[in-house]
């Protein structure tokens, strides 16, 4: 099975169509298992409630349900709202989240495009989805809309830089921009020439992994970052005005990017698609890395959602200071610290 | 136009002259928001137009009315064991406290009092009520400012004080327990024991919401310094409750002037105030005063007299002519019945006085300048119930 799969070489028109198929239905099902897990039944848990119950075994088809639902739903559009920005917005935003997971490797061969350097292309169209933002914000005639389209731009210049400052620090140590070569470098390296367990990033590179985290929550407007679809403030932001499978579209691009953002975190700092017990020029990464990357993924995911369920809401300039004064600065020293190491060492 | 003559006033209006000039040309266009009737952060129906300059409220209005249900006119209507179903309905989140006053009211109009056993468990269903009043506050804050799980915490743990007084009165929200000379019903077995295990678990709560919500943070960055309301201004704008005592006035109608009928002599409790007067402040200040109910029905428990629960009072209760007005500290504030009777079955005019009416009439003065996410802070913190506003 694993050597069938490591001779498999189709020509180009059939490699490029399978990858579009995989990835147009890899997208919705990460968002679903996402929604399912964390949004339903570990949120519920935290809660001290049940969640959902009745569709499916245990509720685990709600979510398939809501889709269907907001299926069903009529698609309309506000009076006054510019239909064909208002129309495309959603398009926008699922389309940056599509482009992220072209680079995203779940084994040495089993990526879209091996970029050399994944981890700027990955920063670069990461900030994509804010264009989107800004059209459904600014096409729905809404002020709510307005508002929240605007926070979202004005969190842009925050997290961003803290995001791009926090991997330098990985990309130092590993001396490598691709995101598979930061795989190796880490499976394949050992700690004072200890090489039990590799050696994860995450070990010398924990400051930039909690910057990471928390401007990947600004990113994906998560609490405590949800000023732009803050539901109590500005009842949902840039959202308020979509119905239907317009606002499952928002939904889905959510989710999606929470799961490849924790992709990209696990393979920045805690090895990626690899074991360090197997070697990783292993034929069995075909089969075992995509599970072992989801159970990295699901990991880091947990963090994000965690804090998605605990902690209140920032204000907006409150995360301004938050970035500019404790985030940016932390992260230059993590990167001054790891240039100094990665000479002496 | 008045002519002014005096130099310096001359000299501020040539100032203020060309401030205009210079801010028309930089002039960005304001925006008017209107927030609600259906808004989540006004939980009700509550509308309030801001005027807005990028998110810096210029001003903010409430509007209410929205929900108005005529209680006074109704009252004029219906005979006062009638009435006390009705204002069940006002402040809908600590039900019980609503009748007491007005109960005490009509007993005072009828020379009645109530035996002791029907005092003590009137103010430990009164304590209650606001248990479940205030705990739901904290929680429900803690959604408005994007903490969606203490809203749950909240609702769980209320239920122990709503089991309670489901299980005394047989309501879970709209008790109507309350009758003038005592109370329906004496309580069920074993339920003083249960309390105390719901009190217990209300106190844990308190703990775990300081845990959660009121020492994050974040929480403190979103609610310490905003919507400073000064103990003048809280005054002058006839704030009551926690609100008040948030800005520093130390000022509890319980203590202070606590209406016959109710036993809060016999517990040992304190008042606690903040000198503060911002957000931070009225929670902090709800926070311990959950605590502070909780210890009172928890001492009142352990002291419940023997005896009966009603008084002699006819049948058909007829209130002599004349005028009262009794006012209690509930959970919301400061709520009073000022009952006019011509000697009939009704009474001729109930004036209701309650507390949200006041405490969310200081919104346009503690807005200003505020932006809009702290808007929902001033907003949840000041803590309104809409049936209370609009009767």
């Amino acid at each position: 099975m694993t050597l069938l799969l490591a001779s498999f070489a189709p020509p180009y028109w059939l490699s490029t169509l399978i990858k579009v198929l995989v990835i147009s239905a890899v997208v919705p099902t990460t968002a679903l298992i996402l929604g399912m897990v964390f949004l339903f039944k570990i949120m519920s848990w935290m809660q001290s409630r049940l969640g959902p119950q009745e569709a499916g075994p245990r509720g685990t088809l709600q979510l398939l349900a809501d889709g269907v639902k907001f299926l069903q739903k009529e698609d309309i559009a506000p009076n006054g709202a510019d239909l064909w920005v208002f129309k495309v917005a959603p398009l926008v935003v699922l389309m940056s989240t599509l482009v992220l997971y072209v680079t995203l490797p779940a084994s040495m061969h089993l990526v879209v495009a091996d970029l050399d350097v994944g981890v700027f292309f990955v920063l670069a169209v990461a900030s994509l989805s804010v264009i989107g933002v800004l059209m459904a914000g600014w096409s729905s005639a809404s002020k709510y809309s307005l508002m929240g389209a605007l926070r979202a731009a004005g969190q842009l210049i925050a997290y961003e830089l803290p995001m791009v400052l926090a991997v330098i620090g990985v990309v130092i140590q590993a001396g490598t921009m691709s995101l598979n070569g930061i795989v190796l470098a880490q499976n394949n390296g050992s700690i004072f020439g200890w090489s039990g367990i590799g050696f994860p990033y995450i070990l010398t590179q924990f400051l930039g992994f909690f910057i990471f985290i928390a401007a990947v929550q600004a990113e994906l407007t998560q609490p405590p970052f949800d000023m732009p679809v803050a539901e109590s403030e500005i009842v949902s932001g840039y959202q308020v005005e979509y119905t239907g499978f317009r606002f499952l579209i928002f939904f889905l691009a959510e989710f999606a990017t929470a799961f490849v953002f924790a992709g990209i975190a696990a393979v920045l700092f805690l090895g990626g698609w690899a074991v360090p017990w197997l070697p990783t020029e292993s034929d069995w990464y075909y089969v075992l890395g995509p599970i072992v990357l989801f159970a990295k993924v699901m990991i880091v995911s947990f963090i994000i959602f965690w804090v998605r369920f605990t902690y209140p809401r920032f204000r907006e300039d409150q995360l301004q200071s938050l970035a500019w004064k404790v985030l940016i600065p932390l992260a230059l020293v993590n990167i001054v610290v790891t240039a100094v190491l990665k000479v002496v060492l | 136009m008045t002519a002014v003559s005096d130099p310096q006033s001359v000299a501020a209006l040539v100032a203020e002259a060309n401030d205009n000039r210079v801010n028309l040309d930089f002039e960005t266009e304001g925006m008017t928001l209107n927030m609600g009737p259906q808004h989540p952060a006004t939980h009700g129906t509550l509308r309030i137009i801001a005027r807005l300059d990028g998110e810096q409220v210029i001003s903010a209005e409430p509007m209410c009315g929205y929900m108005h249900r005529g209680y006074e006119k109704l009252t004029e209507v219906r005979t006062y064991p009638q009435i006390n179903a009705l204002i069940n309905r006002i402040d809908w989140l600590g039900s019980f406290a609503n009748e007491v006053p007005f109960i005490l009211a009509a007993e005072k109009l009828m020379d009645v009092e109530a035996p002791p056993r029907a005092q003590w468990i009137r103010t430990i269903l009164f304590e209650m009520s606001r248990v479940a009043n205030i705990s739901l506050f904290l929680g429900d804050f803690g959604l408005q400012l994007g903490g969606m799980t203490a809203g749950f915490y909240a609702f769980r743990d209320r239920e122990w004080v709503l089991n309670q007084i489901e299980s005394a009165t047989g309501g879970r929200f709209h008790p109507n327990f309350d009758r003038i000379g005592g109370l329906k019903d004496d309580l069920p077995k074993g339920w003083i024991e249960e309390s105390h295990t719901a009190m217990d678990k209300l106190l844990a709560f308190c703990d775990e919401m300081e845990d959660l919500l009121v020492g994050n943070e974040i929480f403190q960055g979103r609610t310490r310094g905003i919507g400073v309301i000064p103990a003048e201004i809280a005054l002058s704008y006839g704030l009551s409750g926690a609100n008040l005592r948030a800005s520093g006035v130390d000022w509890d109608l319980r203590r202070d002037n606590c209406p016959p009928g109710l036993v809060y002599d016999q517990a040992d409790w304190k008042v606690w105030t903040h000198p503060d007067g911002d957000c931070f402040a009225r929670t902090w200040v709800r926070l311990q005063e959950t605590r502070e109910a909780a210890k009172i029905v928890k001492q009142l428990l352990d002291t419940i007299p023997s005896g009966p629960v009603m008084a002699k009072v006819p049948r058909i209760i007829k209130v002599p002519a004349g005028e009262a007005y009794v006012a209690t500290e509930n959970p919301l504030g400061e709520m009073g019945y000022y009952v006019v009777s011509k000697g009939d079955l009704v009474p001729f005019r109930v004036k209701i006085r309650s507390a949200s009416f006041n405490n969310i009439s200081v919104l346009p003065w503690v807005a200003r300048g505020a932006y809009v996410p702290d808007l929902i802070s001033i907003l949840g913190s000041l803590y309104f119930i809409l049936g209370d506003i609009d009767r």
